[in-house]
């Protein structure tokens, strides 16, 4: 059995409430940080921990508040991204169902570590009852003195509000997020200047996952280097993985980073295998936005070696064979699932909710999205999936934020793994509308790389 | 005047409870930044009234001492506000890929064949809306419906529970 940080206590009867959780050890990270750390010191045991930001960049979470910009008389800002809304992702959603408390947790020592006096938990609109749960934590966490002014003496001030979003994809992305916190459309700026300088109201600002503030309370707990032990290599602690999909156990996941993907889908303490006895055909591994992969591949590297959850394999091989961490999102398809339908989908989605302020991607989304639905539709041509990679290509590192290649990655690697089963949608037009592809090759073992000389 | 053709623009008032809300909003913002306020009084807004007429855009302009034009271009950005009148019950099925996987689709057919109106029309006794909407953040337990203006949600849908939720909610406006 994997250790549990975050969600050690997730079956413990009324864990939503501040008594309950504080009788399991809850808010003693607090404590610990408030009255026997400096937030320098705080800072530094994040950096040691390793760990890396859990929205999907995957970029050192200490780095980025030392960062931080500190001039004086200037207030800085916390401002944590709940907008959960990759394709595939519903790991923050759970988690400030279930367990409200250790976010609040986290915030207060992030913000500490920051001197933040007021910090936003900005919430995608839908997850109004998430809200509701959050600001009922808020206020009992008020109560027990561990917000407002003067928190347990030591003379720290923070105040706490949730901010919900209006719906929209693209307010994930951190300056969309903060136009958005600032009231208007969630079109992302251009950097620099990064948040780091001028972010909330032209102030410095962080913003971070749900599940990255939520990480630094086991961290001040045990200690940097504790959380450090566990992982494999450069991807340290755990990591909630939402697995979705067709498989007999979905649902979300704290993982140790580095447990093999064959065991994670697999065996019964993770996801159980794929349902209903069928065989599985790809896997998207770390939400809609990165790379599918076909099961061979995923399950093994290029090398022939077994992948591992962490970021490092996921994303071995680059784009050519692998894929990347992400969010975590992990989406498995059964030998019955049309990829071409999916990466339609997929597109849609793109186009839907592409801001509309760069060119590439505003266009683009559109086009891919008009071209995979004449494909699925049974009206294709064999010269679209070249006419798709490079719509693809067009967008890629053309736009002011990563939405672009998050709408450009799903379509060209569906046409690096799959373009049989694209064609065969092509050549095949009146059987491609009543029956699917199949698993094809799709699981086959992988044949031996060649030695380079 | 932003262009939402058909509907009823007659001017609005806003109770005193909502008033009551919107001050409290404005309270979390530094002096100066009440315009950081405009998403959730645009929500607590339609939760009001069901939807954003102009002349209720333009009041909560004058609210928080902003232009009319930067109320309607935040309300004409997000996918949650609604510019024409909805059914009193918004039912939205997640239509994303990971949902699609397992029946979403389906779900969708159902709902507008026991509903009788196509996606975004509103049923002749004006009780119900439906429309798909993208990914909801809960994959894992698909298929998944949420029902506004509370935003209820119901996961791992069969077309059995949406039946049963359908005529819930039938009764309970009947009562």
């Amino acid at each position: 059995m994997g250790r549990k940080l975050l969600l050690e206590h997730i079956n413990v009867p009324g864990i939503n409430t501040f008594d309950v959780y504080r009788s399991k050890g809850g808010y003693a990270a607090v404590e610990k940080a408030l009255k026997t750390l400096t937030p320098d010191e705080v800072v530094e045991e994040v950096k040691k921990s390793g760990l890396r930001g859990r929205g999907g960049a995957g970029f050192p979470t200490g780095m980025k508040w030392s960062f931080l910009a500190k001039p004086e008389g200037v207030p800085r800002y916390l401002v944590c991204n709940a907008d959960e809304s990759e394709p595939g992702t519903f790991k923050d959603r759970y988690l400030m169902t279930h367990i409200p408390h250790l976010l609040i947790e986290g915030m207060i020592i992030a913000s500490f570590a920051l001197g933040a006096k007021t910090s936003y938990i900005y919430v995608r609109g839908e997850m109004m009852p998430q809200i509701r749960i959050l600001e009922k934590a808020i206020a009992e966490a008020r109560n027990a003195g561990f917000l407002g002014k003067n928190i347990l003496g030591t003379g720290y001030d923070l105040e706490l509000y949730v901010q919900p979003g209006g719906g929209a994809y693209i307010c994930g992305e951190e300056t969309a997020l903060i136009e958005s916190l600032e009231g208007k459309r969630g079109n992302p700026r251009i950097k620099p200047p990064f948040p780091a300088i001028a972010g909330l109201y032209g102030c410095p600002t962080v913003v971070n996952n749900v599940e990255s503030i939520a990480a630094t309370v086991p961290i001040i707990r045990d200690g940097g280097d504790e959380y450090a032990k566990i992982g494999i290599g450069r991807s340290t602690g755990t990591k909630l993985i939402s697995a979705s999909g067709n498989l007999n156990k979905p649902g979300v996941y704290e993982i140790e980073l580095g447990v093999p993907v064959e065991e994670f889908i697999y065996s019964d303490e993770y996801c159980g295998g794929i349902a209903n006895g069928k065989r599985l055909k790809a896997v998207v591994a770390g939400g809609s936005s990165v790379p599918i992969l076909p099961a061979n591949l995923i399950l093994k590297t290029i090398n022939n070696e077994s992948r591992l959850m962490s970021y490092e394999s996921l994303s071995d091989g680059g784009f050519a064979t692998g894929s990347m961490m992400g969010s975590g999102g992990f989406i498995a398809f059964d030998e019955d699932q049309c990829i071409v339908r999916n990466t339609w989908n997929f597109a849609r989605f793109y186009h839907h909710e592409s801001c509309g302020q760069c060119s590439p991607c505003r266009e683009g989304t559109g086009w891919m999205e008009k071209v995979l639905h004449r494909l699925e539709h049974g009206h294709g041509k064999l010269s679209d999936m070249d006419l798709l990679v490079d719509v693809s290509k067009k967008i890629e590192g053309n736009t002011i934020c990563p939405l672009g290649d998050a709408a450009a990655w799903p379509v060209a690697s569906a046409i690096r793994h799959f373009r049989d089963e694209f064609e065969w949608h092509v050549t095949n037009p009146t059987e491609a509308v009543s029956r699917n592809f199949g698993l094809a090759h799709y699981a086959d073992p992988l044949s031996k790389p060649e030695e380079v000389a | 005047m932003l262009r939402v053709e058909n509907v009823n623009h007659a001017p609005v008032e806003f109770s005193a409870a909502l008033l009551n809300k919107f001050a409290d909003l404005v309270s979390r913002y530094p002096e100066g930044r009440q315009k950081s306020a405009l998403l959730p009084v645009l929500h607590e807004t339609q939760a009001e009234l069901g939807w954003l007429s102009v002349p209720a855009m333009d009041k909560v302009a004058a609210y928080l001492k902003i232009e009319p034009i930067e109320v309607y271009e935040v309300a004409s950005f997000y996918t949650m506000y609604f510019l024409r009148p909805q059914g009193k019950y918004m039912l939205e099925v997640c239509r994303t890929g990971p949902c699609c996987l397992v029946g979403a689709e389906k779900i969708m057919d159902h709902i507008e064949q026991k509903l009788g109106v196509k996606e975004g029309d509103v049923t002749a006794d004006g009780l119900f809306s439906w429309r798909g909407v993208e990914c909801l953040a809960a994959c894992g337990f698909g298929p998944v419906l949420q029902i506004g203006p509370e935003y209820t949600f119901y996961e791992n849908l069969t077309t059995e529970l949406v039946d049963k939720l359908i005529s819930d909610l039938k009764a309970k406006a009947n009562n």
